[in-house]
């Protein structure tokens, strides 16, 4: 049995080419450089003033971002958990009511479709957030089994308030027993008299939390919290993806669709990824019952991996933009650069880099061949690159319970 | 588990099918069990009794397709099987001007001179095209990716066989026609309407579709191809003769049978099959298992989509298996009477399919969920040869009635007696006073089948035998050759190549490529 459940919320304006979400009334005022673009279909701000002050608000202070165009799925029934151990290749059997933990799916073939999180809300309710829309395939592995899934994307709105403040911005705003909460924790909880749930989750490597709450109050949810900048007490940012795309490169936070081609996308053969490809082998668990993929990723796992999405700090100041990789300066191509920015905060080019392997071993040295202009007029420069095994960034405060409040 | 009972192999469901590979891993060796749900083996191919004193084939009730290979490795005949006299097929005319259809010969005084020549030629050209795809019948069809050598073997033998054995007209026509529809063929062979429509009944009956859908050449040489090997006939006792010399063989191989013993669940360990769970709760090991069931009872029911890839579940259940064809059976008080007919010509497989419009426009009602207004009728009279069926001067009839849709929109339920009498009514027509002879009737919908011989949708072919479910995609690409993505289970029924049919192909294939595979030792 599987239900789903049309929104009422997307009755669709013709006019009106992206949807606008339930914090929209409040971003249009912050968001002074008009920079939009689609989210999922929503009308998302890629900047609101600076992408400096909003990287560094993220790093330095508190910043707020509207997720609520994030893929949302609730799944529930007598077979909610077998559905989901059976859809990802990590063992979820054992997360507790009131935990999240991050999974990531794949096709027949043990490619990658998707990654996302699954948060266990009550005892038996679970839902699942992802990248990119999911539905026809969480449909798909439903066959056959007692479970109810029912997209909430437009029916649940949520805010990410990341930072080293983050904790202190959301006590002053009214939110009692934060204190308590482990990473990948999740609380219940009340402001104002209206119901928001709290995790303790995020996507740039920080101290940071994620709020969800009825679209009905969301205004109310934002204007509590910036009512604590409106106060003097502590600063607040609104933040827009460009901001975000840093910090998760600096956290070492990989993207379906940006950093690899996901399997549902992939035309042509060898462009798909597995998770051993992507450097996610550490999450598949061949000791769990059967899960799709399963039999794909044994025969994988047996044969020398071939390449994989590495992190990769480039040397210089020159942006690796789309740079092809060689094994020397002027050797052999071994692969490109997906995703790259400049980090700030460690001043350096980081990069996401999808690197063939040879023999089953990395290459010793990687160069970067780096196209950049000088007054509109084209130059080309080497730059030595190093991988990066661990995050680029990431800080105690991180996973530190209770958090300190500064 | 016990070493015996580890290297038992267990076969889900004594289908003739079923019985045919058990035999040949008996005699290879293998200690071999067969359970089968109902009290009876064979399937498709059964004798009931649908009234006191008045027997008849229960599914299937012509013999046309068992392969003679089959016959003598197993030693058939020995083990008492009968094929019965070869009968020829008579389309009826309601004006008496019925035509004689034999294998090289068609006759019948509406026939111009210019059909019976075709009609020779035609038949002697399609069989030579059904000859060119014999190399893919005793065989696992191919892969196309990661062949190996028995693939390539096969895939050069019909290479050969289209390049040289056709010749380049006949292989550049068969190319040309081998994905049409039979209705243009026809159109383009033959004059007479009738003469085309019962053609183009071998194409349609038994599937879903209309002398107009493509694929429909592709199913008139599945049925042709058994004119290579000999001729149809109505075997002794009905068809579940063929079943009991079939059981008798696989026992004297040493085959243990057991009846009244339905699987509920094929038992997986991390990805491997290693018995079953009856439906007392009983639990018996197994080196491997092997399933007679088709596709979906198969993976979905007794496999479970959980041990399942979500994809590979999603194709078996997408696969189209949804059955189309009634069972009507009749006893009579007396032989019909039909003007122009002998009692031996009666004897006959006869059909009633006036002109392909007639048809087409039977399978339109499918489409939309109805039972055809004007059937397609393929009827037998076996009692005639076989006076044992019937009491003394009594008779049974037995008749396959296209179209009439697994999922009729109204329900079968309110539906049975309506569609019996459009059939009697139907012929009526042909021979009046039929439906004054009637003693009783039973009428076997889909539905009816689904639920007596634990078929999906009482689908005769355990599924589509269209193009996209044929050959390396039956049942789907990834489970075609015999083998299954659970380690140790085995498909060897109609779901699997190279289809229905009473023929034992898939159960002696799927034997072939266990024993190459040396699975279960």
């Amino acid at each position: 049995m599987v239900s789903i459940i049309q929104s009422p919320l997307v009755q669709h304006d013709a006019k009106q080419v992206l949807l606008p979400s339930p914090f929209h009334p409040r971003i249009e005022q912050h968001c002074l450089v008009k920079n939009w673009m689609s989210w999922n279909g929503y009308q998302t701000a890629r900047v609101y003033d600076t992408l400096a002050s909003e990287y560094f608000a993220i790093r330095s202070s508190c910043s707020v971002m509207d997720l609520t165009p994030m893929e949302k799925y609730r799944i529930s029934g007598p077979d909610a958990l077998s559905f989901l151990n059976r859809l990802v290749v990590r063992d979820v059997s054992a997360l507790k009511p009131n935990r999240v933990t991050y999974v990531v799916w794949c096709n027949d073939e043990g490619k990658v479709l998707d990654d996302g999180t699954i948060f266990h809300l009550h005892q038996g309710e679970y839902r699942l957030c992802s990248q990119h829309h999911q539905l026809d395939w969480l449909l798909i592995s439903s066959l056959g089994m007692d479970v109810s899934i029912v997209e909430e994307t437009h029916e649940v709105a949520a805010l990410a308030v990341q930072g080293p403040t983050a904790y202190s911005v959301l006590s002053a705003a009214g939110f009692d027993g934060l204190d308590q909460l482990k990473p990948f924790g999740i609380l219940h909880t009340q402001l104002d008299g209206f119901e928001v749930m709290v995790s303790r989750t995020g996507y740039t490597g920080d101290l940071g939390y994620e709020l969800w709450t009825n679209p009905s109050n969301a205004l109310a949810l934002w204007d509590a919290l910036v009512g604590v900048k409106q106060r003097g007490l502590y600063d607040l940012r609104c933040i827009g993806l460009d901001a975000l795309e840093m910090v998760r490169i600096e956290a070492g936070f990989i993207m379906p669709g940006d950093d690899f081609n996901t399997a549902e996308t992939t035309v042509r053969a060898g462009h798909d990824r597995s998770p051993f490809e992507i450097g996610l082998g550490w999450v598949v668990n061949f000791d769990k019952p059967h899960f799709t993929g399963k039999q794909a990723l044994l025969r994988e796992k047996d044969r020398p991996i071939e390449r994989r999405l590495v992190k990769l700090a480039v040397e210089g100041n020159k942006p690796p933009v789309d740079s092809f990789l060689y094994d020397g300066k002027k050797g052999r191509r071994i692969g490109t650069i997906k995703t790259q920015i400049w980090s700030p905060i460690l001043k350096a080019n980081l990069a996401m880099a999808d690197v063939e392997y040879r023999n089953g071993k990395l290459p010793v040295q990687i160069w970067a061949e780096i196209y950049y202009q000088k007054e509109l007029e084209w130059q080309v420069t080497w730059a030595q690159c190093r991988i990066s095994d661990v995050p680029f960034w990431t800080h105690p405060r991180r996973s530190a319970t209770p958090p300190q409040n500064c | 588990m016990t070493s015996a009972a580890s290297k038992q192999v267990i076969i889900v469901g004594g289908g003739h099918n079923g019985l045919v590979c058990a035999t040949y891993l008996a005699l290879a060796g293998r200690k071999v069990q067969i359970l089968e749900a109902r009290d009876e083996v064979g399937g498709g191919a059964s004798t009931t009794s649908f009234a006191e004193g008045y027997k008849v084939s229960g599914l299937a009730h012509i013999l046309y397709s068992l392969s003679p290979k089959i016959c003598t490795d197993l030693k058939l005949e020995t083990a008492g099987l009968q094929r019965g006299a070869a009968i020829d097929t008579i389309a009826l005319d309601r004006d008496g001007q019925h035509l004689t259809l034999g294998v090289d010969e068609a006759s019948g005084a509406g026939l111009s001179q210019q059909d019976r020549v075709a009609y020779t030629a035609f038949k002697q050209e399609f069989r030579n095209y059904a000859r060119t795809l014999e190399p893919l019948m005793m065989n696992k069809p191919p892969r196309l990716k990661d062949m190996d050598r028995t693939d390539l073997l096969t895939l050069g033998k019909l290479g050969w066989k289209l390049r040289f054995g056709l010749g380049t007209r006949s292989m550049r026509e068969f190319l040309r026609v081998g994905g049409i529809n039979i209705y243009d063929v026809l159109n383009e062979v033959f004059d007479n309407a009738q003469l085309k429509a019962a053609i183009a009944a071998d194409a349609v009956i038994g599937h879903h579709m209309g002398p107009r859908t493509p694929s429909t050449v592709l199913t008139y040489l599945n049925r042709l191809r058994w004119e290579i090997h000999g001729q149809q006939s109505l075997p002794p006792g009905g068809m579940g003769q063929i079943a009991n010399a079939l059981s008798k063989a696989a026992k004297s191989a040493g085959v243990t049978i057991r009846t009244g013993a339905k699987v509920q669940k094929i038992l997986i360990d991390a990805g491997k099959a290693y018995g079953v769970q009856l439906h007392s709760g009983e639990r018996l090991d197994a080196a491997i298992v092997i399933s007679n069931a088709d596709a979906k009872i198969t993976f979905l029911e007794l496999v479970g989509a959980l041990e399942l890839d979500a994809m590979f579940a999603q194709r078996i259940h997408t696969t189209r298996s949804r059955g189309n064809v009634a069972k009507l059976h009749v006893a009579l008080d007396s032989l019909p009477q039909v003007s122009g007919l002998s009692t031996q010509q009666l004897g006959q497989r006869l059909l009633i399919a006036p002109d392909m419009r007639y048809l087409e426009h039977a399978f339109n009602h499918a489409k939309y969920g109805e039972y055809s207004e004007h059937p397609l009728l393929e009827i037998t009279v076996p009692s005639i040869a076989d006076p044992t069926l019937a009491p003394d001067g009594h008779h049974v009839m037995s008749i396959s009635a296209c179209f009439a849709p697994y999922s009729l929109k109204q329900g079968w339920e309110r539906q049975r007696e309506s569609f019996s009498d459009k059939i009697i009514a139907v012929v009526e027509r042909y021979a009046p006073g039929f439906s004054t002879q009637i003693v009783a009737r039973e009428l076997l919908t889909p539905v009816d089948i689904e639920a007596q011989y634990n078929i999906t949708g009482g689908h005769w072919h355990h599924g589509e035998m269209t193009i996209d479910q044929s050959f390396m995609m039956r049942p789907i690409h990834g489970a075609a050759q015999y083998d299954t993505p659970i380690a140790g289970l085995f498909l060897c029924g109609a779901a699997a190549h190279p289809g229905g049919g009473v023929t034992g192909i898939p159960g002696h294939n799927a034997a072939q490529r266990i024993l190459a595979m040396g699975a279960g030792l």
